[in-house]
């Protein structure tokens, strides 16, 4: 099956001006490759820093005007350009925000889930899309400031929906929320794939990856160094990389235990 | 309701404690001043002439000798009692000079207020909308060298060019020079308003737009913004930018009532114009007491006025005032 995102060898550096007139470069993302396909769940998983936040940013052409991107980004087999993605944006190619910040404070829920459109269809499509989250009616009335963290979540889930969308970006999507909430707003992203929507789920949470991905991808200061499936990591035929390997032993279930010296190695 | 009324109430009293505290400051200065009232307004000459009789009449008339502790309470008492004194130059009751003059001001300060709120906000979002591109360094361009103008120096230019030069306008006063009190158009008092009203708006517009592109730029930085775009939705100014600059900006508009005031001293004495500012030099100037410290009340009601005029907006329009307040 032809995937609906194929990147490679994304890179994103900044430049900004340093002391005087001197430019400084600043590499975000050096080598980025990773695929997604329909109906499936793709979790990119790695430390804060790592640049999981651009590659979303990237796909979105809502880079700051001073970053540069190279490389290939394919969307449904063709270059995704800014002037290609103005057209499915908002529209088949969704993202999902971390939480509330992402919501304007001063407009209430409802038209910001409708993005301004007032037909009465659009309307109703957006009361039963709250409704499928567990929203009734009356949240369409409250500002974002009188919604909890998993509401403001179930929200945003809510505005990714409003059309049919073919590829889910959800970046960061469950930080601050608990472990319940959190599994849930995840499930919501499984049953997305299950309808057909190919899911991008950009994480620091490993655990929570492993519960609805089917691959992981794994990031390290700008790279990708590990692509693996969910089912590899965990029958125990055991993670390739140091630093997956790392990563999945510092997970509690698997001991907890702190990184070690090959990794501190690897590292430098 | 209950808490705006207690919020308001507080505020009141707290505007009490400010005009006593201001009127109190304005006192002082004018008595600290090296002014001899009866030098100024009699003339040393006419001084000279006089009888000592004469003399200890108008020092009298003028105060000189009443110690100012007894001065100060005396029209206190008398203030908060509603009657505000005798204004000394012009000898018609202060409130009766302050009403004629403010009516000559209100219209003047009212459409350099709105002009420079609308023009502000409007350029102020022009330019924290493109940041760093043309129109941004235009707009700060012209802020810049407007708020390190002079607006007395603008006045006169402005002045020179459109009476002087181009003769388009008149060059001073309210109304025609000679015209009779009851011919005078509105037209003609228009006229005659433009080019203050005019100066005060400029100078009043960088301020103001500075400020807006201050906010503005803050709002574009925000993560709703990032998704307003990641969602591919067009009207990002008006429908969400606009949005959260409003509560800003209304506060600067109110804020900015202090501010056309003091400016309307300075070019309604280049333009002759008969304004409140006006009185309030001549009553500096002239030792005239009662005169000053009405002005002085007057002005610092009117500012204290706007800013709680902003702060109970605030808590109409801002939902996470009217809402967190009433308890959801």
């Amino acid at each position: 099956m032809e995937p609906i995102l194929n990147v490679a060898h994304l890179s994103v550096t900044f430049s900004r001006y340093g002391r005087g007139f001197s430019r400084t470069k600043l590499s975000a993302i050096e080598d980025l490759s990773l695929t997604v396909d329909p109906g499936q769940v793709a979790a990119v998983v790695g430390s804060s820093g790592s640049g999981k936040s651009l590659l979303a940013h990237a796909i979105f052409h809502i880079l700051p005007p001073n970053s540069r991107v190279e490389g290939t980004l394919l969307y449904d087999g063709a270059p995704l350009t800014a002037h290609r993605a103005a057209e499915p944006r908002g529209r088949e190619l969704v993202l999902i925000p971390q939480g509330v910040t992402y919501l304007d404070p001063m407009m209430k829920v409802g038209p910001q889930v409708c993005r301004g459109r007032r037909d009465p269809a659009v309307r109703a499509r957006c009361r039963e899309v709250l409704k499928r989250y567990g929203l009734g009616p009356d949240v369409e009335d409250l500002y974002p400031f009188q919604l909890s963290g998993g509401m403001a979540r179930r929200v945003l889930i809510a505005c990714a929906v409003m059309e049919r969308p073919r590829l889910i970006v959800a970046d960061e999507p469950t930080p601050g929320l608990d472990a319940r909430t959190a599994q849930r707003v995840v499930g919501h992203f499984r049953e997305l794939a299950d309808r057909g929507a190919g899911v991008l789920l950009i994480t620091h949470d490993l655990p929570l990856a492993l519960s609805v991905a089917d691959k992981i991808v794994v990031m390290h200061a700008g790279q990708t160094v590990d692509e693996i499936s969910a089912d590899q990591l965990q029958s125990g035929y055991g993670p390739s990389h140091p630093y997956t390997r790392a990563l999945w032993r510092a997970m509690p279930q698997n001991g907890f235990a702190p990184p070690s010296g090959d990794l501190e190695e690897w590292l430098t | 309701m209950g808490h705006r009324l207690r919020f308001t109430a507080r505020k009141l009293a707290r505007m009490v404690l400010l005009l006593l505290g201001v009127s109190l400051t304005a006192f002082l200065l004018m008595n600290a001043s090296p002014l001899d009232p009866l030098q100024t307004n009699v003339g040393q000459a006419a001084l000279g002439a006089m009888s000592p009789e004469q003399i200890a009449r108008l020092e009298e008339y003028w105060g000189v000798n009443t110690p100012a502790a007894e001065r100060y309470l005396r029209w206190l008492g008398d203030a908060l009692r509603g009657d505000f004194g005798i204004s000394l130059l012009y000898r018609q009751p202060v409130l009766e000079v302050i009403g004629q003059r403010l009516s000559n001001s209100l219209w003047l300060m009212a459409s350099a207020w709105v002009l420079s709120g609308a023009l502000g906000l409007a350029l102020g979002v022009l330019a924290g909308t493109r940041r760093g591109r043309w129109p941004d360094r235009l707009v700060r361009g012209y802020c810049l060298v407007i708020s390190s103008t002079p607006s007395f120096w603008l006045a006169l230019l402005l002045l020179m060019v459109f009476s002087v030069w181009l003769g388009i306008l008149p060059i001073g006063l309210a109304v025609p020079i000679g015209a009779e009190h009851a011919g005078v158009t509105l037209l003609q008092r228009l006229r005659h308003a433009i080019l203050p009203a005019l100066t005060l708006s400029v100078t009043g517009v960088a301020n103001i737009a500075l400020h807006t592109r201050e906010k503005t730029a803050d709002v574009m930085e925000r993560d709703y913004i990032l998704f307003a775009r990641a969602r591919g939705e067009t009207a990002i100014v008006r429908r969400h930018v606009l949005r959260n600059v409003a509560l800003p900006a209304l506060t600067l508009q109110f804020a900015s009532i202090g501010e056309i005031a003091g400016g309307s001293v300075l070019v309604e004495q280049v333009f002759s114009y008969p304004g409140l500012g006006q009185a309030a030099v001549s009553a500096g100037l002239g030792s005239d007491m009662p005169l000053l410290l009405g002005i002085t009340v007057v002005t610092a009601a009117m500012v204290f006025g706007g800013n709680l005029a902003a702060d109970l907006l605030y808590g109409v329009i801002d939902p996470r005032i009217r809402r967190g307040a009433a308890g959801t």
